[in-house]
């Protein structure tokens, strides 16, 4: 597998322009239940502190800090962009299927009507030091999710 | 079994290293014979673990064909035999480091010898509070007030047992700072190392920074202040000649698998009037004289400390890996790999957005460097270097408190051994300078 299939252009546009980054400059919406979770890969440094915002059952914002690669960079990008809109059961479904395709070794392939941009990090399961690297936000929105709900 | 090892004189008459050489050498290491990628095997990540040449892989093979058994114990030919080899790869690795036969004990790696030596002072308190053991044990006990010092620079090995030692015993753990360029702070180490400093545990060679540290004068500064010196020789052990005795340093450590042996075997040197009192740090089977219901009393070293059935195929591959070593002579290694980390040094340091850690090209340095590409990722760009062929170390490598003080979390390092060519550096180098266009940094 090359290079260029694990660095999707998709991958590398969103580890450039960072949807949803910056916790401080986006305040919640005024009555919206809010989660937010820390988490970290100590094998390689890679942080995220994600806030969801839920409001109506639907979630109204996804707003991150976060340091480490491209791929985990891209990913929490990619999860911001694709959430803010979806209910709570969707973005559930959401990252319960995008978690099967990255731990699936490259056996799953992506539903890119479910997964959207998400769908370009299928190449990512094939390289088992770096799906850490993509899960890292889902997990935190998973959690942060959990909280707010 | 005989014991090789290749006299001073020989040494010095064998030629310095050069690629012709290194080309040869790598046919005893099969590993290295393979493409990935598509492209053949870089492998500059010894300083993480080794490759083992055929002579280590068959003296292990040889091992379980013809001798396994159970050591120290069983009259029968194969057990005979077993501890013969096992005892003569003790003998081997002893000579290795310049100790004697009982003061060189065998560890799972660096990092048990470490907590083994951490827990074994702890113990001697244990034991003086309640007039247990040598009398002695009481001036090697740990209080409140008492100071462990260690540097910077250390890998997390070399330093949470010591952050573990002062939590069991109420002491303070101190640290020499390190400069920008990477070496200690000497001129402040002076005021560190007092006299209430009990243990100054530092590392030989730091596996990030490339800096060889000044031994001999760290040693000084903690006679005059009556602690015991620990060295961390695991990225000295393998590279150069180190000679414990001539160090003077009271313990020190190395692990097997990051100089040609498997994984599972580690050694640990201590002067043998501290080993014969310190109270042991596991205790069971093959370390004790009397055994009652009630207490045990314990063998002197090296079997005081090696509680349990021994790693003995391992001990007797890292005595060939040693003699592998000393064959092919470590002042001509530490030559052949100091030329290769300056020629990675230069060659980085001449790439835009590329900042190396420690000392600068033209300095000081064991054979690896550890750099950061500026608006990459250090995963990146060692899944980038993977795509070519090329194995390097990505991540804080073990050293979380240094990269803080360099500012950094993580970073790449690029670390040599005999096995490498210039060839190879300059592979790594041409793959360097495309990191920052393939991320668009």
């Amino acid at each position: 597998m090359s290079l260029d299939q694990l660095y999707q252009q998709i991958i590398l546009d969103h580890s450039k322009a960072r949807h949803g980054s910056g916790l401080a400059g986006t305040a919640a919406p005024e009555g919206a239940h809010t989660g937010q979770s820390h988490q970290l890969n100590p094998v390689c440094g890679d942080e995220v502190t994600l806030r969801v915002a839920v409001e109506d059952g639907k979630v109204a914002q996804v707003s991150w800090d976060g340091a480490g690669c491209s791929i985990s960079m891209a990913s929490a990008s990619v999860l911001s962009e694709l959430a803010e809109g979806m209910t709570v059961a969707e973005l559930h479904n959401a990252i319960d299927s995008f978690r099967e395709v990255l731990r699936s070794r490259g056996k799953v392939s992506a539903d890119p009507d479910l997964l959207g941009d998400a769908a370009a990090f299928e190449g990512v399961a094939r390289y088992a030091a770096r799906v850490k690297c993509a899960m890292i936000s889902w997990v935190a929105a998973e959690d942060a999710l959990n909280q707010a709900a | 079994m005989a014991v090789v090892s290749t006299p001073p004189t020989l040494e010095r008459a064998l030629p310095v290293m050069d690629d012709a050489e290194v080309l040869r050498i790598r046919n005893d290491f099969p590993v290295l014979n393979q493409l990935v990628n598509g492209q053949p095997l870089v492998y500059l990540d010894s300083g993480a673990t080794s490759q083992n040449p055929l002579s280590v892989i068959e003296a292990e093979q040889e091992f379980y064909e013809q001798r396994n058994a159970a050591v120290h114990r069983g009259a029968h030919h194969l057990a005979v035999e077993a501890t013969e080899v096992f005892e003569d790869a003790r003998q081997t690795i002893a000579d290795f480091i310049g100790a004697d036969y009982a003061e060189t004990i065998w560890t799972s790696n660096a990092t048990e010898g470490l907590n083994l030596i951490s827990y074994a002072l702890s113990n001697a308190g244990l034991w003086a509070a309640q007039g247990r053991g040598d009398a002695g044990l009481k001036q090697l006990a740990l209080n409140p007030g008492d100071e462990i010092v260690v540097t910077e620079m250390e890998h997390h090995a070399n330093l949470i047992p010591w952050q573990e030692l002062a939590f069991r015993t109420g002491a303070t753990l101190r640290y020499i700072p390190i400069d920008d360029a990477g070496s200690l702070r000497m001129d402040l180490a002076g005021d560190i190392i007092g006299n209430r400093t009990r243990v100054l545990a530092f590392t030989h060679a730091s596996n990030v920074l490339g800096t060889i540290n000044p031994v001999a004068e760290l040693v000084g500064l903690a006679r005059k202040a009556g602690a015991l010196v620990v060295l961390d020789a695991c990225q000295s052990a393998p590279h150069l000649p180190l000679d414990v005795k001539g160090l003077d340093v009271d313990f020190a450590v190395f692990s097997g698998h990051k100089m040609l042996a498997p994984t599972g075997i580690g050694v640990l040197y201590g002067k043998q009037e501290l080993l014969d009192i310190l109270p042991p740090f596991l205790t069971g089977g093959s370390m004790i004289t009397t055994v009652t219901m009630e207490r045990a009393e314990y063998l002197p070293a090296p079997q005081r400390f090696e509680a349990g059935t021994q790693r003995i195929s391992q001990a007797v591959a890292l005595a060939a890996a040693a003699n592998y070593l000393t064959e092919t002579g470590l002042n001509r290694i530490h030559q052949w790999e100091t030329g290769l980390g300056q020629r990675m040094v230069s060659g980085l340091e001449s790439i835009p957005g590329i900042r190396v850690l420690g000392p600068s090209a033209g300095k000081e340095r064991i054979g690896l460097a550890a750099f950061d590409v500026e608006g990459v990722h250090a995963h990146d760009v060692g899944q980038f270097l993977d795509s070519r062929g090329i194995a390097v170390r990505v991540g804080h490598h073990c050293a979380q408190p240094l990269h803080r003080r360099l500012g950094l979390t993580a970073t790449t390092r690029a670390s040599a051994y005999l096995y490498n060519t210039t060839h190879d550096v300059d592979q790594f180098l041409d793959a360097v300078a495309g990191v920052r266009a393939y991320f668009r940094a």
